[in-house]
C-alpha cells in the first residue's frame, strides 16, 4: 500500500457556499481594527458578534439536527474556521465546536440532547484536557471521589473565562471518562488566566476541586477512549485550518508591503531575497489549503479511521510549520517596522507560536505518522 | 465509439500477460530512466530493441492511422496500455521526441507526403529524433533563435549551433527553429520549421558529458549544411507559431502522442522500499527517529503535489490566486524529487559514497545518478529561480 496512496478531496456546494459566506462576515466584521480592539479585553471577543455567529448557525453546523443543528458534519466547520483564521478572529467558536464533538462521540445523540441544544443554541464551552504542557500525556490525575466530587486542576483550559460549559477529562475506575461542569459550579477564585503569547486568544488553569458532579453529568464507556482520540486529531485538523487561513492573510500583509515599499530607488518586492521565500510561503499555503480539505473529506460521520488520522496529523505538522514561517518573515521583511507592536505582523508571528502548541507540534505528529507510515 | 468495460478488462489482461511474458530481464546496465538519459550504443540497442518489440506486438502508436504503421484504434486503447507498461516497470519507449512531439504534429500539420515518410520510421525506433530549438547564448528565450536557414535552388543551407539536442548523435531527424529572414519586423516572424535530416556533410555533434559522467545530449554544429528544401515545414516564417504547437505537445496539453512509457516514475514508495534493510546504528534506518522525521517530511511533501492536483480541479477551492497550483506545479515538483533522490543518498550510510559502476553500490547507484539527472528538471525548462520570479510576477503580482 502505497504512502501516498488516499487523495481524496471533495467540496461540496454547502461547504463552498458556508466557505464564501464565512470570508465575506469576517471580512466585514472583523477588520484588522476590531481584531486590535480586543487584544487585552477578558474575553478576547465581541460578544454581539459571538451571537451573529451563533444566528448564523456556525455552533450548529456538526451537530444533529435532533440537538438543533444542521447535521452538516465536521467537514463543514473546516471553511469555517479557514475564514476566521483568515481574520484572524477569535471567539470561542474552535472550544466550543471540539467540546461538543467530544460530549456527542462519547455520550451519543440521545443522552447528551438537551447540552448539545443548548451548545447549538449558543452556549459556550470548552474541553478541560491538560494537566501539564505535554501533549503527548496520557496519564489522567483528576478523579472523582467515592462522594462524587472532583478533584484535581487543568492548564491551558482554552476560553474558559467565556466558557458556560466545561467537559472534563478525568480518570474514573481505572479508565477515561467526562465530567460535565458548569461556570456556576466552580469557586469564585478558581479560574487563574493564562498570559498567552497570542493575544487574541485566552486560556487558563482551572481547579476543579471540590465541585459535585450529578450522576447524570458524568460520560464513562468505551466510547469515551474513542471519543478522546478523535478530540486531538478534530482539534489538530481545526487548528490546522485556522493556522492555514491566518498564513493565507500574512501572506498577503507580506505582498502588499513588498509591492508598495521603496528601498535603494526600488520595490522592494523586486528583490529575489524577498520574492523567492514569499514564494515559498505561497506554496506552503497552497499545500496546507490541500492538506486540511483532503483531512476534511475523510471525516465521515462515525469515530476517525486510519486515513483521516493520517490526513489530520499531515494537516496539522504542515499548518502550523508554515504559519510559523510566514509570520516570522512577515517580521523580517517589514524591517525595522516589523519590530514594532504597531505592524501587523506581531499578530501572525504570535499566533503562529500558539498553534503549533495547540493538540502537539509538527514534531508530535511526524513522530506518529512515522508509526502510521513507516512500520 | 467508446470501449466497453469488458472490452477495456479483455484488453488489459491482455496487455499485461504479454509484458509479464516480454518484460526484459535485468541487462546488467543501468537503463535510463528518461529518454535524456540514453548515454551509450548499448543502452540506445536495448532500448531500441525493446520500442520495436512493444509496436511490433501493437501497444504502440495503438490510435496513429493503420496506413502509417499505426493501430487506427480508439486512443483508450493506448491508455490502458500505458497503464500497464507502467505497472509492469517495464523500460521506456525513448524516441520520445518523435511519439510524443514531432509525430503528433505531423499528423495534426503535416502533408501527405510528410506522414508516409515519418510516421512509421518513429514508431518502430527505425528513426530517431531529436529537437533543435534552444542554442547557446539563447536558452529560455526561443524566438531569438539565430540559427541561419538561406534558401539556395532546391536546398537550404544552415550555419549555427543549436545545444542540449538530446540524442542529436544518435538521432536521424531533427525538429529545427531557424531563422529564414532576419529582418523581418517582429523576431518571431523570421523564423521558419525544419524536418531537417542529420546524416547530412556540415552537421556536426558534440557530445555533452553531463555531471553524472555519462553523455545524453550533444551540441549540434551546422556548418554550410545542405539539406533539401521541402524539409521545410509548412511555410518560411511559420517557425514559432509550429514550435509553439510542438510545446504543446511537449507539455502534453493536447493528445496525440503515440504513447508508450516516456519515463521511469520514482516515488518515495521505491525509495522507502529499497532502503528497508539499510542500517544505521545497528538497527533498520527505517527505526531511526531523526531518519524517519525527515522521511515523514519527504512523504508529506510528496503528497501535497498529489493533492494540489485534485484541488486545483475544485474552482471553490482555488479562488484565491486561480492559476497558482498550476503556475508553480514544475517549481514544487522538481525541486522535491531532486530533494528526495538527495535525501535517499543520505539514507545509505557509507554506501551513500559509492557510484555507478561499483559492484556494491546500491541498486548500481541508481540513487546517486537519480540525484544529479534531476537538475535537468529544475534547470531546463526555466530554472527553478526563474520559475519562483514568475509565481512571484504573475501570481503575486510582485513587482519585476
Amino acid at each position: 500500500m502505497s504512502v501516498i496512496g488516499n487523495t481524496a478531496l471533495s467540496f461540496s456546494e454547502e461547504q463552498a457556499m458556508l466557505l464564501d459566506v464565512a470570508r465575506e462576515f469576517c471580512r466585514k466584521k472583523s477588520p484588522i481594527a476590531a481584531v486590535r480592539a480586543q487584544l487585552e479585553t477578558g474575553s478576547g471577543y465581541d460578544p454581539a458578534l459571538w451571537d451573529e455567529m451563533v444566528a448564523l448557525g456556525w455552533t450548529g453546523i456538526a451537530l444533529p439536527e435532533s440537538c438543533g443543528g444542521s447535521g452538516m458534519g465536521m467537514a463543514t466547520v473546516v471553511p469555517v474556521v479557514e475564514a476566521m483564521g483568515r481574520a484572524m478572529l477569535g471567539t470561542p467558536l474552535i472550544s466550543t465546536t471540539l467540546a461538543a464533538q467530544l460530549l456527542l462521540r462519547a455520550g451519543g445523540e440521545g443522552p447528551m440532547e438537551s447540552v448539545l441544544a443548548d451548545i447549538a443554541a449558543g452556549a459556550t464551552a470548552t474541553v478541560a484536557l491538560l494537566e501539564n504542557a505535554d501533549w503527548g500525556e496520557s496519564r489522567i490525575t483528576c478523579t472523582l471521589d467515592a462522594g462524587g466530587v472532583l478533584q484535581g486542576s487543568k492548564k491551558f483550559v482554552a476560553d474558559a473565562t467565556a466558557a458556560s460549559l466545561f467537559v472534563v477529562v478525568i480518570e474514573h475506575h481505572g479508565a477515561p471518562a467526562l465530567a460535565i461542569v458548569r461556570a456556576g459550579q466552580l469557586s469564585g477564585d478558581a479560574i487563574s488566566p493564562h498570559t498567552l503569547i497570542d493575544q487574541t486568544r485566552r486560556s487558563a488553569s482551572v481547579n476543579f476541586g471540590g465541585v459535585a458532579v450529578a450522576e447524570g453529568d458524568l460520560i464513562t464507556g468505551g466510547a469515551v477512549v474513542t471519543a478522546l482520540r478523535d478530540l486531538y486529531l478534530l482539534g489538530a485538523l481545526l487548528t490546522a485550518a485556522e493556522a492555514t487561513g491566518s498564513a493565507a492573510s500574512c501572506l498577503d500583509t507580506i505582498v502588499d508591503y513588498l509591492k508598495t515599499r521603496k528601498q535603494f530607488g526600488k520595490l522592494i518586492g523586486s528583490y529575489q531575497a524577498l520574492k523567492h521565500p514569499t514564494v515559498d510561503i505561497l506554496t506552503a499555503v497552497d499545500s496546507g489549503r490541500s492538506f486540511i480539505y483532503h483531512a476534511a473529506t475523510l471525516l465521515g460521520e462515525g469515530p476517525l479511521d486510519r486515513d483521516a488520522e493520517i490526513a489530520c496529523r499531515m494537516a496539522k505538522a504542515h499548518a502550523t510549520e508554515t504559519l510559523l514561517y510566514a509570520g516570522d518573515r512577515a517580521v523580517q521583511f517589514h524591517g525595522g517596522m516589523g519590530f514594532t507592536y504597531e505592524c501587523d505582523a506581531q499578530l501572525y508571528i504570535r499566533r503562529a507560536q500558539w498553534s503549533q502548541q495547540q493538540y502537539g507540534d509538527a514534531q508530535h505528529h511526524r513522530k506518529r505518522l512515522a508509526s502510521l507510515l513507516l512500520d | 465509439m467508446s470501449i466497453s468495460k469488458q472490452e477495456a478488462k479483455d484488453f488489459r489482461d491482455q496487455v499485461s500477460a504479454w509484458m509479464k511474458e516480454n518484460k526484459p530481464a535485468d541487462p546488467g546496465f543501468l537503463l535510463p530512466q528518461t529518454f535524456m538519459e540514453v548515454g551509450d550504443e548499448r543502452q540506445l540497442e536495448f532500448l531500441r530493441e525493446w520500442q520495436h518489440k512493444v509496436w511490433s506486438a501493437g501497444y504502440l502508436g495503438m490510435a496513429w492511422p493503420e496506413e502509417y504503421g499505426g493501430g487506427g484504434m480508439e486512443r483508450g486503447y493506448q491508455a490502458i496500455a500505458d497503464q500497464e507498461m507502467r505497472r509492469h516497470a517495464v523500460p521506456i519507449c525513448f524516441n520520445v521526441i518523435g511519439l510524443g512531439w514531432a509525430g503528433p504534429l505531423i499528423i495534426d500539420m503535416g502533408t501527405e507526403r510528410e506522414k508516409a515518410r515519418y510516421l512509421k520510421g518513429i514508431l518502430s525506433a527505425e528513426d530517431i529524433w531529436c529537437q533543435g530549438f534552444s542554442e547557446p547564448d539563447h536558452g529560455s528565450d526561443l524566438g531569438n533563435a539565430q540559427t541561419r536557414a538561406v534558401r539556395d535552388g532546391d536546398e537550404y543551407v544552415l550555419n549555427g549551433q543549436k545545444i542540449w539536442t538530446t540524442m542529436g548523435n544518435f538521432a536521424r531527424y531533427m525538429i529545427l527553429l531557424a531563422r529564414t529572414n532576419p529582418d523581418a519586423a517582429r523576431k518571431y516572424d523570421g523564423l521558419s520549421y525544419f524536418l531537417a535530416p542529420m546524416n547530412v556533410p556540415g552537421i556536426e555533434t558534440r557530445p555533452i558529458r553531463k555531471i553524472t559522467g555519462e553523455y545524453g545530449f550533444t551540441e549540434t554544429f551546422f556548418t554550410d549544411a545542405r539539406i533539401p528544401a521541402d524539409c521545410l515545414m509548412g511555410e518560411e516564417g511559420q517557425g514559432w507559431k509550429i514550435a509553439m504547437q510542438t510545446l504543446q505537445y511537449e507539455r502534453g496539453a493536447e493528445a496525440g502522442a503515440a504513447g508508450g512509457l516516456m519515463m521511469v516514475r520514482v516515488t518515495i514508495d521505491d525509495m522507502i522500499e529499497e532502503l528497508r534493510d539499510v542500517a544505521r546504528d545497528g538497527e533498520p534506518v527505517l527505526k531511526d527517529p531523526v531518519m524517519r522525521d525527515q522521511l515523514v517530511k519527504m512523504i508529506m511533501e510528496e503528497k501535497s503535489i498529489a493533492l494540489g492536483d485534485r484541488r486545483a480541479r475544485v474552482p471553490a477551492l482555488t479562488s484565491d490566486y486561480p492559476h497558482s497550483l498550476m503556475l508553480s506545479h514544475k517549481l514544487r515538483t522538481t525541486e522535491m524529487t531532486r530533494r528526495m533522490r538527495q535525501f535517499a543518498i543520505n539514507l545509505q550510510g557509507a554506501a551513500g559514497g559509492l557510484y555507478v559502476g561499483d559492484p556494491e553500490a546500491r541498486q548500481g547507484g541508481f540513487w546517486q545518478r537519480a540525484y544529479f539527472n534531476s537538475f535537468s528538471a529544475t534547470i531546463g525548462g526555466g530554472t527553478s529561480q526563474v520559475q519562483a520570479n514568475i509565481v512571484a510576477e504573475h501570481i503575486l503580482g510582485l513587482p519585476k
